[in-house]
């Protein structure tokens, strides 16, 4: 619309002359309008519907408390840890920013796994919001990767003795695998070079890119429309007047009003740990990580922060016995794709890929293995919106199959993280196979059980 | 080169899960250290005992004296009184003793104690500070029932005496448990080490501290004197934490306000959404 046709702001009272003045050379009210005032959204969120904002504030609040952090932190080996201290105890109110810092990176994690459960729950990453789902799942790994480059900062033992572990899983891959790792560290050990590159990814190169895509994720959010419990598309059922979904509210005043509910909540939640168990028991501050880092001391218990230990379960449970399960389910899936679909061009590449993955098994040691499960555990959620097959999207309305296995999953996935904080032995590394061997075969065997599930009928208007 | 299969052959029996299980190996009971960061008479007597005996081997760079104002005490008390390594009130605590020194003293750097309380926790210090005991056997003549074969000798042993070591045997893990419940001071159970030839059923041992020669100071005063001590490192490990609390119930108050006020706000607004 050119300039000359808009129709002034009315409505802001003193303000209305600038805020006309700056509408004529910027799409203000469209935005406005667009984002908030007229976005629709569903009448019927629940209690899960507040982690997606709170994940935001949590995002404002690592990027504000980071800022100040940076004023005063030392990227040098020789004085990070000790600069630390200094925020700790000589900055004014530094132990204050540190604090909500440190507490902040769980409670991202907390936020952003409530977040994709509530989207496992309802159904949030089925047709179309597939692309969402995709832009939901890069801002998960970025902020894995920021977390990462942000631990070793502190560049006490823990700090130190993770990065090394990490790093080291990548020299796991054959033939680049040693270069590649060297090529990260910059040095032959976690060093000064390393803590100066995640410093730099740490505080600009990884935000950047979080940044970036949570606009791509609000703004895709906002082409298709929230989903909501029931699962069903309010858009379908339009007032015939107003073209305005007749079970749609616009998201201001009624969802900031609500959000910020939930924000007074998460903030006392917050304040708590930050003032009186900033340390967690050890589980947001590990012990260790007070003593500096010392390349000649490898602490007797290497285990990463609570957000990673899922993975790091995964990792430790891929032993040189366990890729006979991993074999066994490799056929077990060949032979479900084979029996179940009808192209034989498909057929032919299962075949051939399962058999490649057979004598990759036994080719490449088990570590190898571990952390390619490492890595397929965390991508496996990109692929949901095409393993789900069910007519229904919203668990209320889904068979006790989905349930069951939902279930199922969300206890592998605790038992999992549990074990990942403690040392291994012989019963805990069974157990947590079984949570490995449970933790694929929810997503793998989705296309079967969610399809041969017997779902409710969908209401066709959304309920309470 | 024999060792390579050996060696492969232990690693594939680990991978499996078939390694032996190390023996049963002691551990110390941590009784809990009955501290408390806002008793600011126990911190300044434990801030003198941990310049007098600690701050000469061990330093604590990331603390200024003049921090000590926290304590109660003025610029000049500190001055006067605890001022020994320093010239000024605003220097870090820190030692003259280099790494190199060190290393050749005592075969390890003694730790910076400034966070301390933080990587061991208060309960481990306390326990620590009260488990040495004299070990013929050792380099500096000491020993230490929590930290086996410590580097550190007894600082403070002219305080609490000679401890020297007392041990019990029994016959099963239980009973030694059972004395080890009982015991007044912290006591260890470990299993003996079998004797070579001989084919005796496996006997547990009670190990704990008695005092052969008393110190200058009672069983009850030295006690104390470590409880502030350990008091006096838990605080220095993070001097806000006072501070820090009496903030905290002042935030979470506002926050319970906030709490307040825009659950009303929130379903005065949704009260036209039907």
């Amino acid at each position: 619309m050119a300039a000359a046709d808009k129709q002034p702001v009315t409505g802001a009272g003193p303000f209305n002359d600038l805020l006309t003045w700056i509408d004529q050379r910027y799409p203000l009210m469209s935005t406005w309008k667009a984002h908030l005032t007229e976005y629709y959204a569903p009448k019927n969120f629940n209690f899960w519907y507040y982690f997606g904002s709170l994940a935001m504030l949590v995002l404002v609040i690592q990027i504000v408390t980071g800022i100040w952090l940076t004023m005063h932190y030392k990227p040098d080996a020789t004085q990070a840890f000790a600069s630390v201290e200094y925020i700790m105890r000589e900055v004014s109110f530094g132990w204050l920013m540190r604090y909500l810092h440190s507490t902040g990176a769980s409670a991202f994690f907390i936020c952003v796994y409530l977040h994709m459960f509530r989207g496992m729950l309802y159904g949030s990453y089925r047709k179309p919001r597939e692309l969402l789902w995709i832009m939901g799942m890069l801002i998960f790994l970025c902020l894995m990767a920021e977390a990462f480059f942000g631990y070793l900062l502190p560049w006490g033992q823990m700090s130190y003795w993770g990065a090394q572990v990490i790093v080291n899983l990548f020299a796991a891959i054959p033939l680049i695998g040693p270069d590649l790792s060297l090529w990260i560290r910059g040095d032959y050990v976690v060093s000064d070079a390393t803590l100066n590159r995640f410093f730099a990814f740490h505080v600009i190169a990884v935000p950047l890119v979080l940044c970036g895509l949570v606009g791509a994720h609000l703004l895709a959010l906002h082409e298709v429309g929230s989903n909501n419990p029931d699962g069903i598309e309010i858009k379908k059922k339009k007032d015939p007047r107003t073209g305005i979904p007749l079970d749609g509210i616009p998201f201001h005043p009624y969802y900031t009003v609500k959000d910020i509910f939930g924000v007074a909540v998460f903030l006392a939640v917050f304040s708590i740990i930050v003032f009186f168990a900033p340390e967690m028991d050890g589980y947001f501050l590990e012990a260790n990580n007070f003593i500096p880092a010392d390349s000649l001391k490898t602490p007797e218990h290497i285990a990463p922060v609570w957000y990673f230990t899922p993975y790091y379960s995964i990792l430790r449970a891929v032993t040189d016995t366990f890729m006979w399960v991993l074999s066994a389910g490799v056929v077990v899936m060949a032979v479900l794709i084979v029996a179940s679909v009808g192209n034989g061009l498909i057929r032919i590449a299962t075949c051939v890929i399962a058999l490649a993955l057979l004598v990759g098994f036994f080719t490449f040691d088990a570590k190898f293995w571990g952390v390619v499960m490492m890595g397929v555990s965390t991508m496996i959620f990109f692929l949901l919106p095409w393993l789900d097959q069910a007519p229904a999207k919203s668990i209320r309305y889904r068979g006790p199959i989905y349930k069951l296995a939902l279930t199922v999953f969300v206890v592998a996935f605790g038992v999992l993280g549990y074990l990942g904080t403690q040392t291994v032995t012989e019963t805990r590394t069974l157990l947590a196979q079984v949570g490995t061997a449970l933790y694929f075969a929810f997503f793998f065997l989705m296309p079967w059980y969610s399809r041969i599930d017997k779902c409710a009928p969908e209401p066709e208007r959304v309920t309470k | 080169m024999n060792k390579i299969p050996a060696l492969c052959l232990s690693a594939a029996l680990f991978a499996l899960g078939l390694a032996p299980a190390p023996a049963f190996e002691g551990e110390m009971k941590l009784g809990r250290a009955p501290i408390d960061v806002r008793d600011t008479h126990s911190l300044q007597s434990g801030a003198r005992a941990f310049i007098n005996y600690c701050l000469n081997c061990h330093a604590a760079g990331l603390m200024r004296y003049n921090r000590m104002r926290d304590l109660g005490l003025t610029d000049d008390q500190i001055k006067d009184n605890l001022l020994f390594t320093a010239e000024k009130v605003g220097q870090l605590m820190d030692i003259a003793m280099t790494r190199e020194d060190a290393r050749q003293w005592f075969g390890t750097v003694p730790p910076d104690l400034s966070v301390i309380a933080r990587s061991r926790g208060a309960d481990w210090l306390y326990t620590y500070l009260l488990s040495f005991y004299r070990d013929p056997a050792s380099a500096n003549g000491w020993n230490n029932l929590v930290f086996n074969r410590v580097a550190m000798p007894h600082a403070l042993w002219q305080l609490q005496g000679d401890s020297v070591l007392d041990v019990r045997e029994f016959k099963s893990k239980e009973e030694a448990e059972a004395a080890q419940n009982q015991s007044r001071a912290f006591a260890l159970v470990e299993e003996a080490a079998p004797q070579a030839g001989a084919k005796e059923a496996p006997r547990f041992l009670l190990k704990t501290t008695r005092i052969d020669r008393p110190g200058s100071m009672t069983q009850i005063q030295y006690d104390e004197t470590v409880r502030d001590l350990v008091n006096y490192l838990v605080w220095m490990s993070e001097p806000n934490q006072v501070f820090r609390k009496q903030l905290g119930i002042v935030v979470v108050f506002f926050c319970a306000i906030l709490i307040f006020i825009t659950w009303f706000l929130y379903k005065e607004f949704w009260k036209d959404v039907h």
